[in-house]
């Protein structure tokens, strides 16, 4: 019972960052009907650009006070990374749209493996290690039976908190203001939206920004939570956001969060009560048995065939 | 309705395509969700007829067509496809006990269609398509899109592509064969010197004569065609006929088609059938079919603004759907096709509102429904309409107080009414969603003054009130008698709060001035 | 940042006065915007130290980055992007055009496959010193050439998206390595069972995924692309896990080997034994695997099954309204294209000797992918166009030693391979949405053939 619970609270913690990277997935599809194939090496250049903002602020400038600096490198992380966001939409996206649907994935893919690489170049390929920066925790339930007690690190109670933070504020945002509703109508309709007046590149690209935005908490909390990166860990961290999105129905974004929380739970527990070396199978299986079985995902919109 | 009447309706004996139906759709639904897109239909198409499925837009007729063609699987019914002549009756039962898809009979053989995968109608049981939207192969040539259409025999004849691989002489006859027979349908649809372009490159009514050349090839015995004069000018239309006509005499060949142009409808049809909100309402010759008064209230929309029983309205509008091309001589074709084109485009109109402005516009009569009249002819003209309607039914003992004179050739029962609406007056109907003005008028003509009236309906009663208003299976669609039992609790729907603000343009038109003042005075009432 | 013109070029008028004021301006932004991407990467990079992380600043690189975009931007926008006359143009007139260069590739092909007959000889003959380094090229070019007329048939014909091709070449490989080991089976036995068991697995893959529609398709194609591959990392008792197989059988010429001494080839046949005579071998085999794959491949085009790919791709609702069967149509073309992949997954094994998981990536199968559509779907020659490009370009830094002289001993232009890999595939799709050579070539002819334009031909599941 009390692995069980343990497992629980992890699989939530690492579905919260999935969730999150999900989301940007979920808004390029539904914007543009497309596979962004780099946003998870976008999440990954976010999680570079945490570690050494907060290597700046620790070591450089010598803060101390660790709220404020992880609220400093939350910021800052999320504006850098939004650049990379933006860039990578204008230089391989914006080019191409309205051309053929193959042109924009091939550069997607394309996309991918150049962050991959210059980071590699550019910060080396050996793993960059960050010993935890946040110890400590509640023990909820002292296990004296099995021997095992269950433990909330304040790092999940961050992670989770601030995920349904930015998920209320998401919601808020797209549902409410003038700026969702341009996009959602763009999603609708991109010509007709042209049409009335809405900047549909300027929309576009604010998707990936945002997108970016939010790939770029992830990879901070990847950083505090795991304390190694590496210039790969986008690709197969894209691959389950991505499943993620499919599970919850792509375009959905309370769909995203929940597919990423059920994948976050699906791979801990596997790993916990199967294998680990299967964890990867597992997320991918069930990507492949909920397209063929599910193919709207848990909250998306049925299609129906046109004839 | 259906088999019932359109017996007694057209001559006394079967007509042909009930006696020797190629296909049979019987009791087809399908729903989607909650919509009831086509509503237990039945219908027979006859061997070598040229049936024509017509109906206002969104009355189901595609619908019908992907059932038939299996790119819907119908949520209830049975479409039996059989080769060989006769209704085959008995095969075509034990074939549906048995759960198999076809059988093969004395006759030729019977198919389920709706237990076939897409691919099998055309292949097994020779039904071949086209589609509303041209579907062609736009990057391959037009040839290229003839032999596909071969694919099955060139298949057999390739080895599964392993003769194919390996050279073998009987697949390069085939495939002579196979080019011969293109060149043929090219010849006939005037695309031979086209074989070479890409089919993407071809004008659109070219691609409309590709498409049918190429379902042709796939060697149907029933062709159904999606609207294949939409888009066509008068010419173009004119050849289709002719293209038409000779597939049905010279490859006995079968035609069920979706059409809105009534020129080519009533010039070729040996049969049509008339949809209206997935029911069938009208069924048989094209004579018959045009001057039925559902058929003309439902293309016309007069169900809800103008009153069906005025004379003179009724005369223009007969004049309307009889002035096509049907009363002429075939051998005026060339000339009729623009006065068709011109039918068409009055009976084509998409939505009923705008139908019913066309109406009222071409009578004197029915100007009185259109803007600040309308709510007048609603409320103060009522007593006086009540008045002439009332008096006219003999009377005669029965539930209603108000008799009809041909309340008997309604199917299901008469409702209850009153000669009068009780003290403290009427209500008003129209906040039911679904009433209009007109059919408000016709409901107090029954006697139904109240919403607990309606509301106190069952299924007879609907099947009747809907027959008589002319618009079968739109009082179960639209929820009349759910809604008037929240109405007459004194509740309010959606509808009727809109109805009260006086927001109702789009059901009633022209109402937005003067009526809601009136309407908000009373709860439903109308004093 | 050159792909960031091709809009504004459009956007500014063309006679604009301030025509320099703007270039500048624009060039300065993009020097901004590389300050802001470049400054957590170019200017600083993390490094593991005693104690944990540290910190270098390397702000010489990052300024001269900075500068290095601003004054390519500028110098771009002067001459090509804002100017009356842009250089491309020139360029452009002087390259060939789409049409004529499709007119011209039926003797491109032939001249190239001239080539291809003597490669081994050519590279022996004028490069004795590095003859062993260029066949080897040619192999390895010749391989993804086999494997992207392979996937040509998946996405170019059936108009599939299908991202985990490289499943089916570590099926063929496997296969191979494991027939060997455990049956102690040669390679032209093996070779041919490689290939049915890659088919195979592709109808027992695509079975049930096949219905799905584009992008998903291609994900869950890729999906299980991962998933054989962390089998095959992890089912260490069958696989031998991360340490792969080694001592793979290399094939014999009708039994003969190619080895020195005692009943090798050259003693066989009475020649002086050369080591180059394995590589020459190896060549004439994935040569005469591209060819069948060739061969087969426009055979079948012109066969029934050929077309209902390629209406498949156009319209499928289509095809299943004129009794295609799409299901099955769609298992040939994925089985038949994993075939090949299969074949040249077990001469990938032959020819290395060793396998492992790590051949078998994501990025292999993202690579085929990228030489098919870059070549134009469904065109063979631009399989091999872009085959030589890609590969052959790529593989060619590694012999950019010189450079080294340049920027310094630190400088390994091998490391930016892949990252000029990536740039060459976003900036060939900018350029050229519709891959190199995009006609299409009707599959059977009345009169006269006609090319068909790229505009009219679907690129499948896009519907």
């Amino acid at each position: 019972m009390e692995y069980f619970v343990q497992q629980l609270i992890n699989g939530l913690t690492l579905g919260s960052i999935y969730g999150l990277i999900a989301i940007g997935y979920t808004m390029v599809y539904g914007i543009i009907g497309m596979i962004n194939f780099a946003h998870g090496d976008v999440f990954m250049i976010g999680a570079f650009i945490a570690l050494a903002m907060f290597l700046i602020l620790t070591t450089v400038l010598g803060f101390a006070f660790l709220p404020v600096v992880l609220l400093i490198v939350l910021i800052v992380a999320m504006i850098f990374t939004s650049a990379w966001g933006w860039t990578v939409e204008r230089l391989a996206y914006r080019p191409l749209r309205g051309s053929f649907r193959l042109a924009p994935l091939i550069t997607a893919i394309g996309m991918s493996i150049v962050l991959q690489n210059f980071v590699q170049i550019t910060q080396g390929a050996r793993v960059k290690p960050l010993p935890p920066q946040i110890q400590g925790g509640i023990t909820l339930m002292e296990g004296s039976a099995t021997g095992i007690s269950v433990q909330l690190s304040y790092m999940q109670i961050i992670i989770i908190l601030t995920t349904i933070a930015l998920m209320a504020g998401f919601t808020l945002l797209i549902t409410r203001t003038p700026l969702g509703r341009a996009q959602r109508a763009c999603e609708q309709d991109r010509k007709m939206a042209a049409l009335l007046g809405i900047n549909v590149d300027r929309t576009i690209s604010l998707t990936f920004v945002m997108g970016a935005a939010l790939a770029a908490v992830a990879g901070l909390m990847f950083v505090l939570l795991y304390g190694v990166i590496d210039f790969y860990i986008g690709f197969l961290a894209g691959v389950k956001a991505f499943t993620a999105a499919v599970l919850g129905g792509i375009g959905s974004l309370p769909g995203a969060m929940l597919g990423g929380l059920l994948i976050g739970l699906i791979e801990v527990f596997w790993s916990g009560y199967f294998s680990v070396e299967y964890k990867d199978v597992a997320a991918f299986s069930i990507l492949a048995i909920v397209l063929i079985f599910l193919p709207s995902g848990l909250l998306g919109q049925p299609e129906v065939e046109k004839v | 309705m259906d088999a019932a009447t359109t017996m007694k309706n057209s001559d006394q004996s079967t007509p042909g395509w009930d006696r020797d139906p190629v296909l049979s759709v019987e009791h087809l639904t399908m729903r989607f969700g909650g919509l009831v897109a086509v509503g237990d239909l039945s219908f027979n198409v006859g061997r070598g007829d040229i049936t024509a499925l017509i109906g206002p837009n969104g009355a189901g007729k595609t619908t019908v067509f992907n059932c038939v063609t299996g790119f819907y699987k119908p949520t209830e019914g049975r479409i039996v496809m059989r080769h060989g002549p006769g209704r085959q009756q008995d095969d075509v039962e034990t074939l549906t006990d048995s759960g198999q898809r076809w059988k093969t009979t004395g006759n030729g053989a019977v198919y389920l269609l709706e237990r076939m995968p897409d691919h099998e109608i055309s292949h097994k049981a020779k039904v071949a398509r086209t589609f509303q939207n041209i579907r062609l192969f736009g990057g391959m040539t037009v040839l290229e899109n003839l032999l596909v259409a071969q694919h099955n025999p060139l298949m057999v004849a390739s080895g599964f592509s392993i003769g194919g691989i390996l050279g073998l002489p009987s697949y390069k006859k085939a495939q002579k064969e196979a080019v011969d027979r293109a060149v043929y349908w090219l010849e006939r649809t005037h695309l031979i010197d086209r074989a070479d372009d890409p089919a993407a490159d071809l004008p659109y009514g070219a691609q409309r004569r590709l498409e049918i050349a190429r379902a042709m090839c796939t060697k149907p015995q029933l062709l159904c065609l999606d609207e294949p004069a939409a888009g066509l000018n008068p010419r173009e239309s004119a050849e289709l006929n002719e293209l038409l006509k000779y597939i049905r005499d010279e490859h006995d060949v079968s035609v069920l088609l979706i059409e809105h142009d009534m020129g080519v409808v009533m010039e070729i049809s040996d049969h049509v059938i008339v949809l209206d909100y997935g029911v069938k309402i009208s069924d048989g010759p094209a004579d018959f079919v045009k001057n039925d008064p559902k058929v003309i209230a439902a293309y016309l929309g007069v169900d809800d603004e103008a009153e069906i029983d005025m004379p003179e309205v009724r005369e223009d509008i007969e004049k309307v759907a009889g002035d096509g091309p049907a009363k002429k001589k075939p051998t005026a074709r060339s000339k009729a096709a623009p006065a068709a084109k011109k039918t068409a485009a009055k009976a084509k109109p998409s939505s009923k509102a705008s139908t019913a402005k066309t109406s009222t516009a071409r009578s004197t009569a029915t100007k009185a429904s259109s803007a600040k009249a309308s709510s007048a002819a609603s409320t103060a003209a009522k007593p006086k309409t009540a008045a002439r309607t009332a008096a006219k039914p003999k009377p005669a003992p029965a539930a209603s107080e108000v008799k009809i004179a041909n309340a008997g050739d309604y199917p299901g029962s008469q409702p209850h009414g009153t000669k009068k609406p009780r003290a403290g007056g009427a209500n008003n109907l129209t906040r039911v969603k679904g009433i209009g003005p007109a059919s408000e008028k016709k409901l107090n003509a029954l006697g139904v003054w109240h919403f607990d009236q309606i509301a106190a309906w069952k299924k007879a009663e609907v099947q009747w009130v809907g027959s008589y208003l002319a618009f079968p299976g739109r009082i179960e669609r639209e929820e009349w008698v759910k809604q008037a039992r929240v109405l007459a609790k004194g509740g309010e729907t959606e509808f009727s709060k809109r109805v009260d603000k006086g927001e109702v343009a789009s059901s009633v038109p022209g109402k937005r001035g003067a009526q809601p003042k009136k309407k908000t005075t009373g709860k439903g009432g109308k004093a | 940042m050159a792909t960031n013109g091709s809009n504004r070029a459009v956007a500014a008028p063309q006679n604009d006065p301030n025509s320099f004021a703007a270039s500048v301006k624009d060039a300065a932004t993009a020097g901004f915007l590389v300050a802001v991407l470049g400054f957590f990467f170019i200017g600083i990079r993390t490094d593991i130290a005693p104690g944990g992380l540290d910190l270098k600043m390397r702000w010489g690189a990052w300024i001269v980055s900075i500068l290095v975009v601003f004054v390519g931007r500028l110098l771009l926008n002067l001459f090509v992007l804002k100017t009356d006359s842009p250089i491309t143009r020139k360029i452009a007139g002087a390259m060939p055009s789409g049409s004529r260069f499709a007119g011209t590739g039926k003797w491109l092909m032939r001249a190239l496959f001239a080539f291809a007959l003597v490669l081994p000889f050519f590279f022996t003959t004028f490069f004795p010193g590095k003859d062993r380094q260029f066949i080897d090229l040619a192999i390895l070019i010749m391989t993804y050439i086999m494997l992207g007329w392979g996937l040509n048939i998946v996405v170019g014909l059936a108009g599939l998206l299908d991202l985990g091709y490289v499943a089916f070449y570590a099926v063929g490989a496997y296969s191979f390595a494991l027939l060997a080991q455990y049956l102690d089976m040669g390679f032209w036995f093996a070779l041919p069972l490689a290939g049915i068991l890659a088919a195979c697995w592709g109808i027992v893959l695509g079975f049930p995924v096949l219905r799905l529609r584009g992008d998903y398709l291609a994900i869950v194609t890729l999906a299980f692309g991962e998933i054989i591959r962390v089998v095959l990392l992890n089912w260490y008792e069958f696989t031998n896990g991360p340490d792969g197989i080694s001592g793979i059988p290399k094939p014999t010429f009708f039994g003969l080997e190619l080895k020195r001494g005692e009943g090798g080839f050259a003693d066989f046949f009475g020649i002086a034994y050369d080591p180059i005579q394995r590589f020459i071998f190896l060549y004439y085999i994935i040569f005469i695997l591209a060819l069948i794959t060739n061969f087969v491949t426009m055979r079948l085009r012109r066969l029934p099954i050929g077309r209902a790919w390629e209406a498949l791709r156009e319209d499928e609702i289509a095809c299943r309204s004129l009794g295609i069967n799409t299901r099955n149509t769609k298992l040939t073309a994925f089985s038949i294209g994993a075939m090949f992949g299969g074949f040249a997954g077990s001469f990938f094994a032959t020819r290395q000797g060793f396998i492992s998981p790590e051949s078998f990536t994501f990025l292999e199968s993202a690579i085929i992918l990228a030489i098919v559509v870059l070549g134009g779907l469904g065109s063979q020659v631009g399989v091999v166009i872009a085959s030589i490009v890609m590969i052959g370009g790529i593989e060619m830094l590694r012999n950019l030693g010189f450079l080294q002289q340049v920027f310094g001993s630190g400088f390994d232009p091998v490391q930016y391979r892949m990252l000029i890999f990536g740039l060459a595939m976003v900036l060939i799709m900018v350029w050229k949405p519709r891959g190199l050579i995009s006609t299409r070539e009707p599959s059977v002819v009345l009169k006269e053939k006609k090319r068909i334009g790229a505009d009219m031909v679907a690129q499948g599941e896009g519907h």
